[in-house]
């Protein structure tokens, strides 16, 4: 149909990397994590407990393929054998469809754990945002988790009702956050329980003459707020550390640490790695133990 | 006297008018954006039905989401107040009532008089509310008149997994993928939302007789869903229970003067 709209303003851009300091040739053990979450993939590649490799990908709707798409692209520049894996972990939503892993571990434990890794050892409340959930979690020194609260049950406060309000106003989700700063006045939240109901009221607003920016700010702050209430149960501990998709949404973000008063860590690492960094850290603990893949 | 009530829901803005708590006239219009035009109008139409002028109406009462819109109310009457009124003029023996609207749903406790004793709300999720067969509705490309006859057309019963209606969505659409049929589906749309108002109305006990009010009672396959999940035989239903909550405010309203 001509003048069809048929941009996909929820997609993202998928990603591989290779440390370039690192031989696999030289690595005693290797270990894979595979994060087969409900909208991206990722695998990580470890040798000896360093972060050698990753991917990041879209979910498809098959999970053994999205962890094999997600294994074959991690390992594409790396000519590293598949048979070289000394052992490989599964987590998330698919955990239980990773057909190479072998063993799968909750992305619960693995998010504290991959947190713990690329934040630091200070970090002891993790909030991840995945997709199509929001998870606060509690942690120790060692990444080990003391408690944790999630929400996977309703859409607001997770990925998927950022991918509802991108498509609606038709804005990349990926500019999301630069653009709801792009606003004079900070605009009142819209509803922040229900994303069916901010939909309603957004088109009520864009109705009334409000720029997309302020929709999106208006959103920006509902969600930040979602959120907040959901770590404000659990208690925040510092430091505090945010993993997953969302992270990457300064609009969200910056509008909920203002809530919570405290200054989130810093990372150069890709945030959506994290709970695939805990599974092949895991992985690396129990092959260490001699609790590896029997040979 | 003549008595008009108004109830300006989320959705659709319901009038009637009342002379000596006998209903005269309806009118209802969609409340869209601008809720004064959709009060005046509703105003408008119900006096045209009941064939009388503005000058006649004695006084007027309000209720709903939009009651604070409605500007020439003499008193506006909380919502819980007003269809436990309601389900005491239609059926005197009822004791629960239920009101499923578009954006709400509320289960209401009553005594032999109409008066409250208990209630639970929901206005905070779509998935208990009209609002989430209107999704579902989109996700299964029906139009939503269609949905509710489409469910007593289906002996399956597929359980629902999903709460959310954002999350039900592409639930609905793998239904599709893996070639559900589309009256399965709509049951099965149906069923979980039934079972979560079903939940609500536990939270103050099942006692008969029970009334259903709101826009959502004009759906056959829900009344079904929800006689099913509370399981009861008759669940009662008065002419129009889109405006139940309007005749509950006049009442109110009526009984106050």
């Amino acid at each position: 149909m001509a003048g069809e709209n048929t941009q996909e303003y929820w997609r993202w851009t998928e990603s591989h990397w290779k440390n370039p300091d690192i031989r696999w040739e030289d690595a005693k053990i290797v270990t894979v994590g595979i994060d087969v979450g409900s909208v991206s993939s990722q695998a990580v590649v470890m040798t000896d407990g360093h972060l050698y490799a990753y991917s990041n990908m879209r979910t498809g709707s098959d999970s053994p393929e999205s962890a094999r798409n997600a294994l074959n692209f991690g390992l594409e520049e790396t000519n590293m054998p598949e048979s070289r894996i000394d052992y490989c972990i599964g987590t998330g939503y698919g955990r239980v469809n990773v057909p190479m892993a072998d063993r799968s571990i909750t992305e619960i434990a693995c998010h504290a754990r991959g947190a713990h890794f690329i934040y630091g050892p200070e970090v002891r409340t993790v909030l991840d945002v995945g997709g199509q959930d929001c998870k606060a979690i509690r942690c120790d020194e060692k990444g080990k988790v003391v408690n944790f609260l999630m929400n996977d049950k309703c859409a607001a406060g997770t990925g998927r009702g950022m991918e509802v309000f991108a498509d609606l106003l038709s804005v990349p989700i990926i500019d999301v956050g630069e653009r709801s700063f792009q606003v004079k006045e900070e605009p009142e939240s819209v509803s922040s329980t229900c994303v069916v109901y901010a939909k309603t009221e957004a088109t009520g607003l864009l109705r009334k003459g409000w720029q997309v920016n302020e929709v999106l700010a208006a959103y920006c702050s509902a969600m930040a707020h979602r959120i907040f209430t959901l770590i404000e149960r659990i208690g925040i501990e510092k430091e505090f550390a945010i993993t997953g998709g969302l992270a990457k949404n300064r609009g969200v973000i910056e509008r909920l640490m203002k809530e919570i008063g405290l200054e989130p860590m810093r990372t150069d690492w890709d945030t959506q790695i994290a709970g695939a960094v805990g599974a092949a850290l895991f992985g690396y603990a129990l092959v260490q133990k001699g609790k590896g893949r029997k040979k | 006297m003549i008595i008009v009530g108004i109830d300006c829901g989320a959705k659709n803005t319901k009038t009637v008018v009342l002379r000596d708590n006998k209903i005269i006239g309806k009118g209802m219009i969609l409340t869209g954006f601008d809720q004064t035009s959709a009060i005046r109008e509703s105003l408008h139409a119900a006096l045209k039905d009941a064939g009388i002028d503005v000058k006649d109406v004695d006084k007027i009462s309000g209720t709903g989401a939009g009651m604070e819109e409605i500007r020439d109310a003499d008193v506006r009457v909380n919502e819980v107040k007003a269809m436990a009124k309601a389900a005491n003029f239609f059926v005197p023996s009822a004791r629960t009532v239920t009101d499923v609207g578009a954006e709400m749903g509320r289960a209401v406790k009553i005594d032999e008089n109409g008066k409250v004793i208990d209630f639970a709300i929901n206005e905070k999720c779509a998935a208990g509310a009209g609002a989430f067969i209107e999704a579902m509705a989109r996700a299964l490309e029906a139009k939503l008149e269609e949905m509710g006859p489409m469910v007593l057309k289906s002996d399956k019963s597929i359980p629902m997994n999903a709460q959310c209606a954002i999350f039900a969505e592409s639930e609905v659409v793998g239904l599709i993928h893996a070639k559900t049929a589309k009256a399965d589906i709509s049951k099965a749309i149906h069923d979980a939302m039934a079972s979560r108002i079903v939940s609500m109305i536990r939270r103050i006990g099942v006692n008969k007789d029970i009334v259903m009010i709101g826009g959502v009672g004009l759906n056959p396959g829900f009344v079904d869903s929800l006689k099913r999940e509370l399981e009861i035989d008759k669940v009662y239903i008065p002419p129009d229970p889109a405006f139940g909550a309007a005749v509950g405010a006049a009442l109110v309203l009526a009984e106050e003067t």
